[in-house]
């Protein structure tokens, strides 16, 4: 599978990336190693193996249904480059 | 050109659990901004969700009710998106295994016909916060109480073909869910909304037209105005000869305009994977079993209780029943006044008015189910004739008080005495020689003008039945 520059770009914009010129070509060559080292995978034979997403051969891990205290807001706050004590404050959204 | 509208739509309910789907802030509504959120609902870097046991009950339970299948296998998916009521970035759903697939039910329309809406899936997830615009800076603020509260979306066949169908589908669900419980359904607080996926296409082509996707639309009436609005907008650009362009819609209810929403570019490049902090779901026979064994009564079978038991016309035992709270009113008012077909007739008239006018939800009638079955004795005792009942009907609502209190206050009781009614019609008659007249001479309508001026001289409150025999004695 090759990875091309447009395929960079693509990812970048999905994660919101403005990537120079050089780092797009950069990314297309370290990708490409990358997926190709990823790809070593598809040569185990699974034959007769049930398909799965999971490494972990667990499931039904459950909560029960029961009200928690919530975090203290002020230390939430804390979190964000931005807050008026109350909520988040970020750039307008438009939609 | 004829055209054939194809809809389909995407339900997104909220779960009425205690607690999120994946810690334990409370999913109560309301609330100071950000005081139901903790590191995992607020999407701290390493805070680990565990799913609530009671979000994945309630969505078999969901499926179930709609004759889904329910997949042994189930898994969580990641669906990566940038928005900022979404702090982690992407929002936990389930993408090729959901918890429930091929479902589906049967609408009524007002032409009597039914027709069967197939629902294509039933998965789980997580819902988003909320965007508030901040007047003091011009900038917005984020508040993620909401974020986190358990959804199903229910996905449906694009089997509808109008407004009607439309409506009508989401009217059913809505009940079905009231009915087994597993969502309050207040479309007003935005706990069931519709995503209406529209396209039209040249009748009997086989393929799909291109479709627009209308977004968050919380009541019946905005439904059925963005779909007709939709329509005509779609029709215009085709028979001018354009391209109808795929894009995410909003709807303005105020306005009665739609509005294409900025576009993103790779608005669908989601690239779900399965969520790796989630492990798998997996669902024995005996737990499907025990949850639809436990299933309520669902509105289809009441619907027949009401038509067989009742004997109430199927159009009205199907309106009723549409809703829980309408028809737990309806039993609990019945059981009261033991006149069930009083109440039904009332409520296909009055309640039902009433509650549209007012914008008001069922289970927020301005009077209760007791004291509605009051007024409803009033009339069968015959204290006070139907005409002056549905005046109190009125008060009841405008003054708040019980039926008998208004009855007494404004002095409503009805004129049974027969001696005081026939001094009256004595009267009536000796002053309108002319209408005994007509009448004999097959004139009908006199007995009528007789009748009314009995009832004006009695101030409304003469018993009909006792008018109507006296009078009926004078012109044998
Ligand atoms: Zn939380």
């Amino acid at each position: 599978m090759e990875i091309t520059k447009k395929d960079i770009e693509h990812i970048a914009n999905l994660s919101m990336l403005n990537l120079s010129e050089d780092e797009v070509d950069g990314y297309a060559k370290d990708m490409q190693e990358i997926i190709a080292f990823a790809n070593q995978i598809n040569e185990i034979n699974t034959d007769g193996l049930e398909e799965s997403a999971f490494a972990l051969d667990s499931y039904n891990v459950f909560r029960k249904d029961e009200v928690r205290e919530s975090f203290d807001r002020e230390l939430l706050m804390q979190n964000a480059p931005s807050s008026n004590g109350v909520a988040y404050q970020i750039p307008p959204v438009i939609e | 050109m004829e055209y054939e509208v194809v809809i389909g739509l995407e339900v997104h309910a909220e779960l009425s659990t205690k607690t999120k789907i994946y810690c334990g802030c409370t999913t109560e509504f309301g609330g100071d901004p950000n005081t139901h959120c903790c590191p995992i609902c607020t999407g701290m870097p390493g805070a680990l969700p565990v799913l609530n046991e009671k979000v994945v009950e309630y969505a078999v339970k969901a499926g179930l009710a709609v004759g889904a299948q329910i997949n042994r296998n189930s898994k969580q998916d990641r669906k990566n998106y940038f928005y900022p009521d979404t702090p982690r970035a992407y929002q936990i759903s389930q993408f090729d295994l959901p918890l429930c697939i091929n479902g589906g039910f049967d609408i009524t329309l007002k032409d009597g016909t039914t027709k069967r809406i197939g629902i294509t899936r039933i998965h789980i997830e997580d819902d988003a916060g909320k965007l508030v615009h901040d007047t003091y800076t011009g900038g917005t603020l984020v508040d993620l109480n909401r974020a986190g509260v358990p959804l199903i979306e229910i996905v449906s066949e694009p089997d509808m073909r109008s407004a009607e169908e439309a409506v009508a589908y989401v009217e059913k669900l809505k009940g079905i869910l009231e009915y087994i419980g597993v969502s309050d359904c207040k479309m007003q607080e935005g706990s069931l909304r519709a995503d209406v996926n529209l396209s039209l296409r040249p009748v009997g082509q086989k393929e799909f037209g291109t479709r627009t996707e209308s977004k968050n639309l919380n009541s019946f009436r905005a439904i059925e105005h963005m779909i007709n609005f939709e329509i005509q907008r779609q029709k215009e650009i085709l028979e001018s000869g354009g391209k109808v362009i795929q894009e995410t819609r909003r709807w303005d209810e105020a306005t009665g305009e739609g509005y294409a929403m900025r576009s993103k570019e790779d608005a669908d490049d989601y690239r779900y994977f399965p969520e790796p902090d989630l492990m798998p779901i997996k669902l024995s026979d005996d737990y499907i079993n025990n949850i639809k064994e436990n299933l309520p009564e669902l509105p289809e079978r009441r619907k027949a209780r009401y038509i067989e038991e009742l004997k109430l016309p199927e159009y009205d035992a199907g309106i009723i029943t549409s809703s829980k709270a309408l028809s737990d009113f309806f039993e609990e008012a019945s059981k009261e006044c033991g006149n069930p077909k009083a109440v039904s007739n009332w409520i296909m008239t009055d309640i039902i008015r009433i509650a549209r006018e007012n914008d008001i939800d069922y289970s927020d009638l301005p009077f209760s189910a007791k004291r509605f079955a009051s007024l409803i004795k009033l009339i069968d005792s015959g204290s006070i004739s139907n005409t002056i009942g549905k005046k109190v009907f009125e008060d009841m609502i405008s003054e708040n008080k019980e039926p008998e209190e208004i009855v007494k206050e404004k002095g409503l009781l009805q004129i049974s005495d027969e001696s005081a009614i026939k001094e009256v019609v004595d009267r009536v008659v000796a002053a309108n020689p002319q209408s005994i007249v007509d009448y004999k001479a097959g004139k009908d309508r006199a007995l009528g003008f007789l009748v009314g001026q009995c009832m004006k001289e009695l101030k409304g409150k003469g018993n009909p039945q006792i008018i109507n025999r006296l009078i009926m004695e004078y012109l044998k």
